[in-house]
């Protein structure tokens, strides 16, 4: 191993004790993954019988997924106990320049189906 | 560095002699790596956005279009694609679960998860390969693509009156003169699609196309990090990182599924 990459000074270990506690919190996690996918699809399948006004669903599925996106990167992917300036570097660019380009290219569309339709 | 004042471990230091972030190299390139292939994976599904908004009366509806399930007749519509995300989101449960036994030093437990992840990664990518099929290959009775390219369904297995995008029901004369300037089409690729516009097939093979090959790499660096394993390169090493290395690279690809999954096939 090279003197630069000291991979073994930063390796995470833990007890069995702990090790417990984790496995519980991953199957948790699993759960609430399971159920938020599980009232996905049947969302999907049953509101139109329901009368739900299709925006209302549109931004429940939206809604959800960040829910399941934000269970995975925390607490699969740990982010949640990495160093705060990290999430803040690894999270903040992404959020900020993607919400930039939804707004932009959203806007762009529905303006260009309009004109579209004008023309026509 | 809120909440995070303790001095950092002289031995934590790197080549430059400071800690960022305080973990270790391969780990952080690891995350900024993910991030930009986050960005190339937004990219995708916006511009599929900005399609979906330009062309929304001929666009598609997914659920009309995925209704196939294996050895089941008739309409099950998202069904399979539900079963293929609960494979995922399962292989990342034992991912997570193999990293956890990594940090306990429990070399039968990576082992045995390790294991069980590249087999639900194999059983996903099976899958989509079968949806593949099934997109390509079509309905039986096909549609009809109008002279001046619009996509018409027909209206009957007759095959003598056409519904138009937007529910126009058309028959009689006009509709046997429009079958005439017409062509048959079957299934999609990338220049005609039966269900509505070529543009909903593109965008199809290309994000779930990258997605599935982000999952393809992903068994086989599995695969190599499990062959090594088993051969106890880290227990010799004293940690499991790289497990947790590769896990991060599997959590990713299920993440864009959770993506794809609601912007392709619920709304």
């Amino acid at each position: 191993m090279s003197d630069f990459d000291r991979t073994a000074e930063y390796a995470i270990h833990h007890s069995e004790e702990a090790g417990k506690k984790m496995r519980k919190t991953i199957w948790l996690i699993f759960w609430v993954l399971l159920v938020v996918t599980g009232v996905e699809v049947t969302l999907g399948l049953i509101w139109k019988d329901m009368g739900l006004a299709w925006s209302f669903v549109k931004w429940t599925f939206i809604i959800l997924t960040l829910v399941k996106a934000y269970y995975i990167v925390a607490y699969y992917m740990h982010l949640k106990h990495e160093y705060k300036n990290f999430i803040y570097a690894v999270a903040l660019p992404y959020i900020v320049l993607i919400a930039y380009l939804i707004v932009m290219m959203l806007t762009e569309a529905m303006y260009i189906h309009e004109e579209a339709d004008i023309l026509m | 560095m809120a909440g995070h004042t303790a001095p950092i471990d002289s031995k934590k230091l790197w080549g430059g002699g400071i800690s960022p972030f305080n973990a270790s190299y391969g780990k952080i390139m690891m995350w900024f790596f993910l991030v930009s292939d986050a960005f190339t994976f937004s990219g995708l599904l916006i511009s599929y956005g900005y399609m979906r908004h330009r062309f929304e009366d001929v666009w598609p509806v997914a659920e009309d279009v995925f209704t196939h399930f294996p050895f089941l007749h008739g309409d099950h519509p998202l069904l399979y694609v539900a079963l293929m995300t609960f494979i995922l989101i399962m292989s990342s449960v034992t991912m997570v679960l193999a990293v956890e036994a990594g940090q306990r030093m429990n070399k039968k437990g990576v082992t045995l998860w390790m294991a069980l992840t590249i087999v639900g990664g194999l059983i996903f990518v099976g899958s989509q390969a079968w949806e593949w099929y099934h997109f390509i290959h079509g309905t039986e009775l096909g549609a009809l693509q109008l002279a001046d390219g619009t996509i018409a369904q027909w209206a009957s297995a007759a095959k003598d009156a056409l519904v138009l995008p937007g529910g126009a029901e058309i028959t009689g004369a006009e509709a046997a003169a429009m079958i005439q300037s017409g062509t048959e089409v079957y299934g999609a690729n990338l220049t005609v699609n039966e269900y509505g516009v070529p543009l909903f097939g593109d965008f199809f093979f290309f994000i779930t196309g990258f997605h599935g090959t982000h999952v393809f790499s992903g068994v086989v660096l599995n695969f190599i990090i499990f062959v090594n394993v088993l051969k106890g390169t880290y227990e010799k090493r004293g940690h499991y990182e790289m497990v947790e290395k590769v896990g991060l690279y599997w959590h990713f690809v299920d993440l864009v599924w959770v993506f794809v999954f609601t912007f392709f096939y619920l709304i």
